[in-house]
């Protein structure tokens, strides 16, 4: 019984968060005089009213599914990882760097080992923080911000003056280093989806047996649950804190890849950490931090942003307005890890009570 | 435990298809409706990084929209002129598409950061009309607008080499890039040309919208011992202005100026004892966007051509400000110098 509501409950919050946020936005769309209806029509339409848009929620949702994947791994472990969004950067510049490096060889070898170097790059700067937390015990969550920040200045130095002689952007990957798909951008009318999306739901399915089938999936979980009981069980906790950390950093850094291979074809000075770090920590919360759950609030994600890019346009809603809806739904989905943490404890004094 | 979370998810997974189909379901009636025909020329921008409120450049493009809706009688909407908003790179494709799904007449990308996105969306519309200010896209339906930047930064150096009394100023550049480079190479060549001894902090915020950034920056010159400052930053440069806007609130005997970027910026530096506006460069964007519109509306669309605007079209320059008399007589001087060609102004530094 106890089981059914569990199931209940697991559905119902992140269901409920999400409609509570649109409600709110609603409301704040009317409180500023503007027609909800054609506010959110404006938005469905926008991120799934033609092949091309729907082609582009998928785009946004490629990366996001991956980030947020990686962010999972490290939650399981009882870890934090802040980092994503720098380890998605790096994992951006170094396949993009391998790709141009290696321009001349054959697409067959050149796309797997600019997709490698990416994950390599992600993986080694969250191996880091794993390496830091395992033997000295620091926070994770200090040292992956920190890392965040190195990452960006460490990018933008190497872009203008490694990469290219003081240029904002490096040249476009050569085509056989490239995700994009020629019937994939034909069947959505000219979109920015590739054939990332393909590697990002083989990896949903790969990391769930992971975590569910696999000896180290078993102990990143013990460890993530009770590290204590998981060390006297004879499992090294230090060993799989670092393994959490560098399969972590590593689908962060393939969902830089996504970005640097499939959507931008390059890489440029940024201003500011790639959105697909914290937007996908956003989203492994929402999806409880499984692999199926990741994959369906990617997407709405991916919709809110591309569908909220219209909204100024065809409803006439203003883009600051936009953002504080997408901003209440996102609120809400934080707010229902705190309403799922209290949940949870009051229903395990019930149990204890119980049992 | 495995199989309840499965099945969870399964139902979620389940749940969330058949709302996502629901909605796709709903939206085919939308499509049809919202494109009706229309008679009058439509015009689009899609920003950059910022919005129309930048106070400086997509702010100065929107104005030359919003002065060329008046000049035809059209409003803001889907038939007059619009604009897209861009807060983040991954959106300048699908803003771009918007604008063309929209049915505008022509289509303006306001920013080097657009051109890549435009190179590929240009390519796959022939017959759609675009225009990219601040870079160049080779293509006949694409009209390329650059501005001489570096001309008007370069009479901002004269002008500030004139006017220090501390022979030290300042240079605060947004993004690194090939545009912002043309500011700081016309800036130091300006003052150098007054007076090679001025000393010149030259510092990069990294980004157009870091306001908090922009203002420790100029705390971090001003204590130093600059005393103007000319930022080609955007939204950072607010944070120019307000940092030095305090420090004369608290201490009204020095004398700090900020030099303003882009459009007039002289409302920026109001404060309680006057106003700390050297003077502004200006770059003619409005007034760049609004010639292309009526050009192309009378069927001379530029296609394909490269403009080139500097001092000598009058698309650049600088205000006179708060300058003074002679300042002004000497920039004049070397405006003239650079028009006639005596003196040519470096794009790097």
């Amino acid at each position: 019984m106890t089981n059914r509501k569990d199931t209940l409950n697991n559905l119902l919050v992140p269901l409920l968060s999400v409609v509570m946020g649109f409600v709110l936005g609603a409301i704040i769309m009317v409180i500023f005089g503007y027609n909800p209806i054609d506010g959110y029509s404006a938005m469905i339409n926008g991120a799934f009213g033609s092949s091309f848009y729907i082609g582009e929620t998928l785009r946004q949702a490629t990366p996001l599914i991956l980030t947020a994947l990686g962010f999972s791994v490290a939650y399981n472990a009882g870890f934090f990882n802040i980092g994503v969004a720098g380890q998605a950067l790096l994992g951006w510049l170094c396949s993009v760097w391998v790709a141009n490096i290696f321009s001349d060889l054959p697409g067959l070898i050149l796309l797997p080992l600019s997709i490698l170097g990416g994950v390599l790059a992600g993986a080694l700067w969250a191996g880091i923080a794993g390496f830091l937390r395992a033997y000295f015990n620091t926070s994770e969550v200090i040292v992956t911000i920190m890392l965040n920040y190195t990452a960006l200045y460490t990018t933008n130095y190497l872009i203008r003056n490694v990469l290219t002689d003081s240029a904002d952007a490096t040249p476009r990957i050569s085509e056989g280093a490239s995700l994009r798909a020629g019937w994939l951008t034909e069947l959505t009318s000219n979109s920015t989806l590739h054939a990332g999306i393909f590697i990002s739901l083989a990896m949903a399915i790969i990391v769930w047996f992971l975590m569910k089938k696999t000896t180290s999936g078993f102990e990143i979980r013990t460890v993530g649950l009770n590290p204590s009981a998981a060390e006297y069980a004879g499992m090294s906790s230090k060993r799989t804190i670092i393994i959490s950390m560098l399969i972590s950093g590593g689908l962060a850094g393939l969902g830089g890849v996504m970005e640097g291979l499939g959507n931008f074809q390059n890489i440029f000075t940024q201003g500011a950490m790639p959105t697909i770090g914290f937007d996908g920590m956003a989203v492994a919360l929402l999806g409880l931090s499984n692999p199926v759950g990741i994959i369906f609030s990617a997407i709405l994600f991916g919709a809110l942003k591309i569908g909220g890019n219209s909204m100024p346009m065809i409803s006439g809603v203003p883009t600051e307005v936009v953002d504080i809806v997408i901003a209440s739904i996102i609120f809400f989905v934080g707010a229902n890890y705190l309403i799922r943490y209290f949940i949870d404890k009051r229903a395990r004094v019930n149990k204890g009570g119980v049992k | 435990m495995k199989s309840r979370n499965f099945k969870s998810l399964l139902t979620l997974g389940l749940l969330s298809s058949l709302t996502l189909a629901a909605c796709g379901a709903d939206e085919g009636s939308d499509t049809a409706s919202s494109s009706g025909s229309k008679e009058d020329y439509s015009i689009i921008m899609v920003t950059d990084v910022g919005g129309v409120d930048d106070k400086s450049f997509n702010q100065s493009a929107w104005e030359g929209m919003e002065a060329w809706g008046e000049e035809h009688g059209l409003e803001k909407g889907p038939d007059g002129y619009n604009y897209i908003q861009s807060d983040e790179d991954s959106q300048f494709v699908t803003n771009l598409n918007t604008a063309v799904n929209n049915n505008f007449d022509l289509i303006f990308g306001i920013g080097f950061k657009l051109q890549p996105a435009m190179t590929d969306v240009a390519a796959q519309k022939p017959d759609q009309k675009f225009v990219i200010i601040d870079d160049q896209i080779k293509a006949d339906n694409v009209a390329s607008v650059l501005f001489k930047d570096h001309e008007a930064a370069f009479l901002a150096g004269v002008a500030a080499a004139e006017t220090t009394e501390t022979d030290h100023v300042g240079f605060i550049g947004g993004q690194e890039s090939a545009v912002i480079d043309r500011f700081e190479a016309g800036f130091v060549a300006g003052v150098k040309q007054v007076n090679p001894d001025i000393k010149i902090d030259v510092e990069y915020a990294g980004s157009f919208g870091d306001a908090a950034l922009g203002k420790q920056l100029a705390a971090a010159m001003y204590s130093s011992g600059a005393d103007i400052i000319y930022h080609a930053s955007g939204d950072t440069g607010n944070g120019v202005f307000s940092e030095a806007i305090d420090r004369m609130n608290s201490n009204p005997d020095q004398k700090l100026w900020v030099i303003g970027v882009d459009r007039d910026q002289t409302a920026e530096g109001e404060y309680d004892g006057g106003n700390l506006t050297l003077t502004s460069t200006l770059k003619g964007v409005g007034q760049a966007v609004q010639d292309i519109a009526n050009a192309s509306m009378e069927g001379n669309f530029p296609g394909g051509e490269v403009s080139n605007f500097g001092l000598a079209e009058d698309s650049v320059g600088i205000t006179d400000g708060a300058l003074s008399e002679d300042v002004i007589k000497s920039v004049e001087d070397y405006k003239q110098q650079i028009i006639d060609g005596d003196i040519t102004v470096p794009e790097a530094p």
